[in-house]
Order: structure tokens, then sequence, then C-alpha cells
């Protein structure tokens, strides 16, 4: 560990050689006057490299996109007052994916703070809801411990954004530098390893039932736990489904994969979910847009084992028998243990029959779609992504049906191949997102599904684009609309297109 | 349901706005919350007074649990606890109502610890239910203020919460 005792440094000196520590190698930003000194550090030397951005949302969106395409913490710099308010989006889009990212914002210097000073809000009561958690350094002492704080809140237990909001006059202040090796916090210590008597009986209502399902989200990629679920599934030979925030946890294109869950998943998965008598959740939530209704989900009789390093998790919105708090990959270790010392399953012919059920349901054919049709169907067009790129890229997406239609019909193979904003649903951030994913993966195919009126919400970031030459590949479904809001006016208000004509003068004049 | 709960929180600047931008947020009840440090300084001991069903109050307590500067978290309604709440009360006590006044201090074991010509100040302590019964005990015209702190609350016995 790099050390300089006695050496005094300035608080920008300290910021900067903190990245260093924790080795980031970007830094996605925008100046502004609360953060030149951190700047002026960034210019003098160059281990951390700076990106700068068009709009504090796209540095968000940007270092957002880096974590998801990596197991790397992306970490943004704004300036106080707007320059924070403008990412508030973008935070708070990386909260609801529970995304470990490090926000550096600068403040006013400590003696203008609450004297509405220029360029001051209150950034750490702005952003508490939708951190996981922020600090605001009063003392230069303090400074690197909780730059070392927020890294370790951000990346272990639920992961999240941890936000540092500096002042001015901390940034100029010296202090001797020393990094903390590691930090204990006696108020935070996330579970890891599941309680061994619970482990066993999943387990074994596991291996005794007759129709079991497994549906798995967002918390396997977050914890990088691909081959034990792979390994898990294969092991049992039991239908999987993965969340719109967990595709790519097991391969795609494996036929024990039902297709994504949920309002826009496949009757298959969907009738799976219903129908099973022991539905096994890995890191999902059981999310609105997954379960619908909770009272209606709960009429089927079936037993639930729910894995989620969160407690708050368990048994929020559906009501679980078998509960397990803990780190994904290390429970699924102990289950395959135990499966593989003999916990084997007993009524073979209950899975046949369950696995017929099943076919008949995917007979359906339930995406289906005019492929010989004149006008190019959205579908189509990411079948062809799918072939051009090999199956093997990075495909980011903004909000909406072409989302869904790459959700759908881009098969991932792969962890953190598929990146979008699930749970805020964020118009804007495919495109940003992808810088972030090309940054963290340099020769790799990155591109950005978006939709013409997604992309223009953080459009500017096409600039940056081209001044750091990133190679994205943005592929716009320009079906006119507003598809998704249009879907819904359809289904719900009797096909009256509110805002339809804005709609067009936008695309017709763009 | 009522409960009440118990927290051991580090004694930050914001803790408390966490806790109770919580209860908005999520839009859980609070009938009322107190806070101050313990013996030990870097520590704040609150009680929350929250209603809601089983599943609301689990929920409540594993959010809670969740803030980075909850120390502990414990639901004291669910076995033997005791419960103190201390309000101060202003009354009229002109000559007329004096004797009055003070006899019905004393059935609820308060104390005048204020005069003047027209009122007296009264310290009344007990669970919220006593406080409760203390002000419909008086007549509505009698009461010029009150203020009340809120329930603080301890388990019995050997039931402990600490680090
Ligand atoms: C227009 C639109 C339509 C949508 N339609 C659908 C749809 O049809 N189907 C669908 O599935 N989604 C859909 N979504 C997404 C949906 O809103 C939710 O974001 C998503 O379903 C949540 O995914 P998840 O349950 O995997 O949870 P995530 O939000 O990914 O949460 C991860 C969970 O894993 C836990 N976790 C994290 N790390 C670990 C660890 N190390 N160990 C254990 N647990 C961990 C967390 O505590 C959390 O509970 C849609 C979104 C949009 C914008
Ligand atoms: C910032 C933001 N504003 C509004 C919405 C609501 N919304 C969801 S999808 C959608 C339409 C998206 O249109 P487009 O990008 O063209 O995608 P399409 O559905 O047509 O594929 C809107 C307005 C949102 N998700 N995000
Ligand atoms: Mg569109």
């Amino acid at each position: 560990m790099d050390r300089v005792k006695g050496l005094e440094l300035t608080g920008a000196e300290i910021v900067v050689r903190c990245l260093q520590e924790e080795g980031v190698e970007f830094v996605f930003g925008y100046p502004g006057g609360a953060v030149l000194n951190i700047y002026d550090e960034i210019f003098k030397q160059d281990k951390v490299k700076h990106v700068l951005v068009r709009h504090e949302q796209g540095a968000a969106h940007a270092a957002d996109g880096y974590s998801r395409a990596s197991n790397k913490v992306g970490v943004c710099l704004v300036t106080s007052g707007p320059g924070v308010t403008n990412a508030v989006t973008g935070i708070a889009t990386a909260y609801m994916d529970s995304i470990p990212m490090v926000i550096l914002s600068g403040q006013v210097p400590t003696h203008a703070i609450g004297l509405d000073a220029f360029q001051e809000v209150d950034t750490v009561g702005v952003t508490r809801p939708c951190v996981k958690h922020n600090f605001l350094v009063k003392d230069i002492k303090d400074l690197a411990a909780t730059i070392k704080k927020a890294f370790y809140l951000a990346t272990s237990g639920r992961p999240g954004p941890v936000l540092v909001d500096i002042p001015k006059d901390i940034t100029a202040a010296k202090h001797e530098f020393l990094y903390p090796e590691s930090v204990a916090m006696r108020s935070y210590n996330p579970v890891v390893k599941g309680h061994a008597g619970q482990i066993k009986k999943a387990v074994q209502l596991l291996t005794e039932a007759k129709r079991p399902m497994i549906y798995t989200g967002g918390g396997v990629i977050l914890s990088d736990a691909a081959p034990q679920l792979t390994e898990f599934v294969r092991l049992l030979g039991y239908p999987v489904t993965n969340t719109l925030m967990g595709l790519g946890a097991y391969p795609a294109s494996d036929k024990q994969f039902l297709g994504m869950p949920g309002m826009h998943g496949t009757y298959e998965a969907n009738m799976a979910m219903q129908n099973c008598d022991v539905l096994l959740a890995v890191g999902a939530r059981f999310d609105d847009r997954v379960i619908g209704n909770p009272d209606h989900f709960a009429q089927n009789p079936r037993k639930i084992i729910h894995i989620d390093i969160d407690p708050s998790s368990i048994s929020k919105r559906v009501k679980v028998d078998v509960p397990i708090v803990g780190h994904v990959p290390e429970v699924l270790e102990e289950m395959l243990k135990l499966l593989r010392a003999g916990s084997k399953r007993v009524a073979a012919a209950d899975l046949a029959a369950w696995w017929k059920q099943i076919e008949e349901w995917r007979g359906k054919d339930c995406l289906k779609y005019d492929r010989n049709s004149e006008i190019i169907k959205p579908q189509f067009v990411i079948e062809k992504l799918w072939e051009a790129t090999g199956g093997d890229a990075f495909v980011t997406s903004d909000v909406g049906q072409h989302q869904m239609w790459a959700a759908q019909f881009y098969r991932f193979d792969k962890p953190r191949r598929w990146i979008n904003s699930g749970g805020l649903g964020t118009m804007g951030f495919g495109l940003p997102a992808a810088m972030g994913v090309q940054y963290a993966n340099p020769g790799a195919t990155v591109a950005c599904v978006t939709g013409e009126a997604s992309i223009q919400m953080c459009i500017q970031e096409l600039s940056t684009c081209k001044q750091y030459r990133m190679p994205i590949k943005i592929v716009n479904l320009n079906n006119r609309y507003l598809g998704m809001v249009r879907q819904w006016q359809e289904l719900d208000y009797g096909g009256r297109y509110s805002s339809r004509t804005w709609t067009r003068c936008l695309i017709s004049s763009s | 349901m009522r409960h009440i709960i118990s927290i051991l929180l580090e004694n930050e600047a914001g803790a408390l706005s966490r806790v109770s931008g919580l209860f908005s947020a999520r839009a859980y009840n609070i009938e009322s919350l107190t806070v101050a440090p313990t013996e030990d300084p870097s520590m704040s001991r609150m009680t929350i007074v929250t209603t809601g069903s089983e599943d609301v109050i689990e929920q409540i307590t594993k959010q809670l649990n969740k803030l980075v500067e909850v120390v502990k978290v414990v639901d004291l309604s669910e076995a033997e606890h005791i419960e103190r709440e201390l309000m101060l009360i202003k009354v009229r006590a002109g000559l007329k109502e004096r004797e009055d006044m003070k006899r019905m201090a004393d059935i609820f074991r308060g104390r005048v610890i204020d005069v003047s010509d027209n009122t007296y100040t009264i310290e009344l302590t007990g669970d919220c239910a006593k406080l409760d019964a203390f002000i419909q005990a008086l007549d509505a015209g009698a009461i010029i203020e009150t203020v009340r702190t809120g329930a603080s609350g301890i388990g019995r016995g050997n039931r402990v919460l600490r680090v």
C-alpha cells in the first residue's frame, strides 16, 4: 500500500490518490467551480483518466454502464448545485438497479454551507433517497477514510451508488495522506453466508418438487454467479427464467431457458412461474412488472425459496417459505455441494411430465412475428444485430418497446452483456451507458438499441463519442412514436393517443 | 397494530433525517419519535411509535436495519417492556379551579412545577395511555398548552439493546 507518511497533501491531491489506490482508471465528469482543485490534480497525473461528458446525467449513466459491464466501480465527478442536480436521474437509475458506483460532488466551502451560497444545494438531502449512502466531508482528516468507506459500501452487501460531497475548502486544506487498508463499521455488516439449515431445507424442497421453477434476477449478475447458476440449473435439469435485469445469467440459447418472465416476458415463463409447485428465486425481487398483483400471484399454492443478500427484499411483495439471506455464489455453492453429495431427484417421471407441459406452452411461440413483411420489423432488426455481432456484443438500451424487443430477441448467453435501466426505466440511459461500457471493454463491440424519442434525451453525448472516438453502434428503432406510451394508450385509454401530434412534429422536424 | 421500535444509531449529523426520510418515503406511520445520545456519546437511542400490519412492521424493521448508520433495531412490543412519556401541561388554575386541579394532578401522580396567578404547569410521566387519560379527564377549556416528548421504551429485565 502506497503511503506518504508525514507528507501533507491537499484535499484535492488526497482525492486523486484515493482513486489511484482504488485502481480507478476512468472518471466520467464535468467541471465547475467547486471541483476545480480536483480537476487540477487530475490534470497533473495520468493514472486516473477523465472523460468529459456533455451533461452530468451522461456522467452518471456512463459510470453506471462502466460498472454494469465489468466488475469494477464506475466513478463520476460533478460540481456543486446544478452539477449534482443534473446527475440525480443517473444516480437514481443506478440505485434502483443496485449498481455499485461512487459519485464525487463538489460543495460550496464549509463556512458558506447553509447561507444560500452561489451554486449551493443540499446535496446530501437531495440525493439521500436515491443512494445507498452519502457523506458530507466536513473535516479534511476524514477525507481519505470517507472515500474508502464509499467504495466499500458501494460494492459490498446489496451494491448501490454512494456519494461523497466535498466542500471546496476541504480540497484546498492540507493533511497527511493515509489510505486505510480495510473498513470496519459496527453499524454495517452484510450477511454473506447463507443459513445452513435453510439451505438444507431448500435443497430438499427442490429435489422433492414435482413442478419446479427457477427464477433469477439482477442479483446473479451483480454477484458474478452465472457459472454457479448454470451448473446448478443443468445439474437439476429444471426450467429457468431470467428477469430483465438477470438476462445472460443463464445462456438464453439453452433449451432449459424459458425466456424472460413478466409483463413483456414469454408465455411459457409466466405459465411456469404461475403453475410451479416449488419456486426458487435467486437475486430477484418479485417486481410488479414480473408478477403483477401479488394477491393474484399468491392464489396459486406453491412453496417459495428466496435467496437474497438484502433481507428487506425477502417477503416484501410475496410471502416466502424458505428465506435465505446471503451472497448468491456462496449460497449456490453450498446447495451444489449438497446436490453433488447425493440429494438426487426422486421422481423423474414428474419432471418429464412438467417439461411436456412446458413444451406445450412453448409451442405457442408467443414471440412469433411476420419475418417476411415488407416493412422491416423491429424484432427482425434485433435478430440481425445478433447475427452480425455473433451474439457477443454488449448491448445497451433505452426505455420503451425497443428495449423489450432487444431483451426478447437478442439471446444473451453471457452475463453483463445486456445493459439497461430496469427499475427506474430511464429514457436517455442507453447512449451514455454505452460509453461507460466501451471504456470498460475497449476492444468489444458495443451497440446501443434505442428509440427515436429516447435517444434525444442524452443526444448531446454523441459529441463525447466523437471526441473520444468511441466506436459505439447506435441502432435506432424508429417507429415514429413514443411506442410504449402508445401501446398503453391503446390498451388502457381506448386509443386516445394524447400527445401523438407532438410526437409527429418532433419526428418530422428531426 | 401499535408497535414501539427501539433503535441504536450512530450519533451523526443526518442520521435522524435518514430515519424520518425512510418513514415518509415509504409511507410508514410515525406516531412519535424521540432521540438522544446514550451513555456512549457516539451513539444515539431512538424510540419510534408506529402502527401497521405485521408485514409492514417487518418491512419497517428490515428497512431500518438497512440504513448504514443504524447499529441495532428491536421491536420492543414483541416482548415485555416499559414505556414512559413526559408531558408538560399548562392549565387554567384561577382561585376557583386551583384545588380541583391540584387534586387531579395528584390522582395521576403529576407534579405542579410552575404556578402563576391563573395557571399551573403540571409535569406528568407515564405511558401514552395515561397521559391521554389525564387530558381526557380535564375540561377541554382548562388546557392552555401541552408538550409531550413521545414515548421512550426499554425492555424489561434482562432484555437489553446495546452493542
Ligand atoms: C418498460 C419496462 C418494462 C419492464 N418489463 C419487465 C418484464 O416484463 N419482465 C421483467 O422481468 N422486468 C421488466 N422490467 C424491469 C422491472 O421494472 C425490474 O427492474 C426488474 O424486474 C427487477 O429485476 P430483478 O427482480 O432481477 O431485481 P434487481 O432490481 O436486479 O434486484 C436485484 C436483487 O438481487 C439482490 N442482490 C444483489 N446483490 C446480491 C448478491 N450478491 N447476493 C444475493 N442477492 C443479491 C438485491 O438485493 C435485489 O433484491 C421492465 C422495465 C421497464 C422499464
Ligand atoms: C425520462 C423518461 N420520461 C418518460 C418516460 C415514459 N416513457 C416510457 S417509454 C416512453 C416512450 C419511448 O419512446 P421511444 O424511445 O421512441 O421508444 P419506443 O417505445 O417507441 O420503442 C416514454 C415516454 C420514461 N421512461 N423516462
Ligand atoms: Mg419510438
